[in-house]
């Protein structure tokens, strides 16, 4: 027996595509493969557009009628993709949970709190009338909510407090495993802190796993122990923050980096050139190649392969497999 | 700073909102309350200089900024313009000045017309101006406006509709339709904040490239890192106030002010080693309906002692400054 801990949550060869309104099909994720541990912060970069939202989505089984969906979801071991939603039902909230993009505004004004985060333990049969009111008052305590604003209105809580009301809600059902869409993007900084504490918190004290979705490396770096950056539907690059940080191994990686201002950082920001490809219609060659600052003979034509390169650590691209410019001749 | 090289120059600015209390607040005689949004800023942009209003949301930064292009009228204090007091100045009188002074806005999808092609929306203030010139002229115009917003070569560009651009370029449109007009002051809210990080850079670095060529730029914006990178001078800003001001780097290397400290301490950074220890503030920026008395920062301060109840305190040099022109509003430095 190895001591490393089991995945919690496994995706393999995850595959996503959109029908298209005109004919035709939008592939937004392009075979994503990750585990989560328990209790690990993983971060998933990239920006708009790269398939992230999509991927988590996928997990929770939310995708829309005109998705459809390949590959391994397994939480816990159990594969949960095979019987789509009949598999998915059974876990969706109770063991895994998601705190969706703009959440906090998302609440229905004309009732109370704390009656929509006992919304979902009625429905998942977890707890019911006094008890479940109970739990909602311990929970909005362990957000950083008095539990006696349970009686109020989502218009008496500040932005702050509704995107902890937010966090209690994906609580409710006591997940392992808690995806947050961008859950700081429109908060104020001090806000934004206070909320990554609560996060860094909440994986500590409960053991939760968690995927922050963002387009914000700096976030990641802060909160995440791990990370998976994102770009055209797959994943170009993961391992964790620091060595994503010193050393990318995939030049989208460390663009991305160089694209974003830092505090106390002299170096110039540089954009990336270019705009991410169109998923629409399939991808010659590697996706990035045509805003790619180091790309050779094989990057045109060639798909890279992900490489492993060690401990959790992967990369597709060219320049770390020693056959590529092979593959072109 | 002499009139002669300052461009903008904006002193005890005061704007306040007024609180609609309702008919039978006005029945029962409730009092009449008003957001203090600015209450007393002051501070000078010079031709080729960035300045970047920083601040939480509710700190004043935007109603500063709509206040300078006199978007919202200010109860009082003066702005300046190349001398010209503006404060006061009606539509007419204000109309000739606006194209010296343009003004760019946060979410580009909304700012631009979906029906207008990029060569209608950057001729249009030319149009609105009665800039008297042929159309071959407007033409030449548009494209070199064009052509100093990055949207090259601008024959890709001129008859596109803003539905067929993607955000950074629409951006420049934006920015390009502000340039037909060679505006001396640019007013950015918020300029990136939209946008996505690969794109962003390229819209800043065109920023600094009107300032080098001689336009002052006020910038607002809560990203303490854009602004760090960016501006030559940074204000820091809380409830309507400027709580510390100074050069860029200073201000984020050197921090004066207990509000900007802990600001800076919360900024997350890109390498996961130089994670400092937040430092947390409870709470949330109190509402500028109800302004604490004294240092409008003490209830939340971690180093307020019993007489920052009392003392409104004003910029001065903090003792652990570097420069003159690197100020704190905080008695305790």
């Amino acid at each position: 027996m190895s001591a490393v801990p089991q995945p919690i949550l496994r995706v393999e060869d995850l595959h996503i595509w959109f029908d298209l309104a005109g004919g035709g099909e939008l592939h937004a994720v392009q075979g994503v493969t990750f585990e989560l541990k328990p209790g690990e912060r993983m971060g998933l970069v990239g920006e708009s557009g790269c398939g992230k939202t999509t991927t988590i989505l996928g997990i929770m089984g939310l995708l829309p009628p005109s998705a459809s969906i390949a590959g391994r979801i397994e939480l816990e071991g159990e594969e949960i993709l095979a019987k789509g939603e009949e598999s998915i039902a059974p876990h969706r909230w109770n063991d895994i949970a998601m705190v969706f993009q703009g959440a906090m505004n998302a609440f229905n004004p004309v009732q109370r709190i704390g009656d929509q985060i006992a919304e979902p333990m009625e429905l998942h049969g977890t707890a019911t009338g006094k008890t479940a009111k109970a739990q909602v008052r311990e929970l909005l305590e362990l957000v950083g909510i008095a539990g006696s604003r349970a009686d109020r209105y989502p218009h008496e809580f500040s932005g702050g407090m509704r995107q902890r009301a937010a966090i209690a809600l994906a609580l409710a059902c006591q997940p392992k495993v808690l995806l947050a869409d961008e859950p700081t993007t429109a908060l104020d900084v001090m806000v934004q802190a206070q909320i990554l504490e609560l996060l860094l918190r909440l994986t500590r004290d409960l053991g939760l796993s968690l995927i922050l979705v963002t387009h914000d490396l700096p976030v990641v770096a802060q909160l995440c122990d791990r990370a998976a950056v994102m770009y055209a539907g797959e994943i170009v690059e993961m391992g964790d923050t620091q060595t994503l940080y010193h050393d990318p191994r995939h030049p989208y990686t460390r663009m991305l980096f160089a694209a974003t201002p830092d505090l106390l950082g002299d170096d110039d920001v540089l954009s990336i050139p270019g705009a991410p490809p169109r998923l629409d219609h399939e991808i010659v060659g590697c996706p990035f190649q045509p805003r790619c600052d180091s790309a050779f003979e094989p990057c045109p034509t060639v798909h890279p392969r992900t490489i492993e390169l060690g401990a959790g650590r992967e990369a597709m691209c060219h320049l770390n497999d020693p056959t590529a410019t092979e593959a072109v001749s | 700073m002499s009139t002669a090289e300052t461009l903008l120059e904006v002193e005890d600015l005061v704007t306040r909102y007024p609180v609609p209390r309702g008919f039978v607040g006005a029945v029962r005689r409730e009092p009449k309350l008003q957001v203090h949004a600015v209450e007393g800023v002051t501070f000078n942009v010079a031709p080729g200089e960035m300045l970047a209003l920083v601040g939480e949301s509710g700190c004043g930064k935007t109603t500063t900024a709509q206040s300078v292009v006199r978007m919202v009228e200010n109860d009082s204090g003066s702005i300046r313009f190349r001398g010209q007091e503006l404060s006061g100045l009606g539509p007419s009188d204000m109309r000739p000045l606006r194209k010296d002074i343009q003004m760019i806005y946060q979410d580009p999808y909304e700012s631009l017309d979906p029906r207008f092609s990029v060569r209608d929306t950057i001729e249009e203030p030319l149009l609105i101006h009665g800039v008297k010139m042929s159309g071959d002229d407007r033409e030449t115009k548009v494209r070199e406006a064009m052509e100093r917003a990055g949207l090259t070569p601008s024959d890709l560009y001129i008859e596109r509709y803003p539905h067929e651009l993607s955000g950074g370029q629409r951006q420049r449109v934006a920015i390009a339709a502000s340039l037909v007009l060679d505006p001396k002051l640019l007013v950015a809210d918020e300029p990136v904040s939209m946008l996505d990080v690969s794109v962003r850079a390229g819209i800043l670095r065109l920023l600094d490239s009107l300032r080098a060529d001689g336009m002052g730029i006020l910038m607002i914006t809560h990203d303490l890192s854009t602004a760090a990178h960016f501006a030559d001078r940074i204000c820091v800003m809380y409830l309507g106030r400027i709580v510390e001001e100074g050069p860029a780097k200073e201000v984020v290397r050197n921090p004066q002010h207990p509000y900007t400290k802990a600001l800076i301490s919360v900024v997350p950074k890109r390498d996961p080693r130089q994670q400092t220890e937040p430092q947390i503030l409870q709470g949330e920026t109190p509402n500028p309906v109800h302004v604490p008395a004294g240092c409008r920062f003490h209830p939340r301060c971690p180093i307020a002692e019993e007489r920052c109840k009392q003392i409104d305190p004003e910029l001065h040099r903090a003792e652990g400054s570097q420069t003159d022109d690197h100020r704190a509003a905080c008695i305790m430095v």
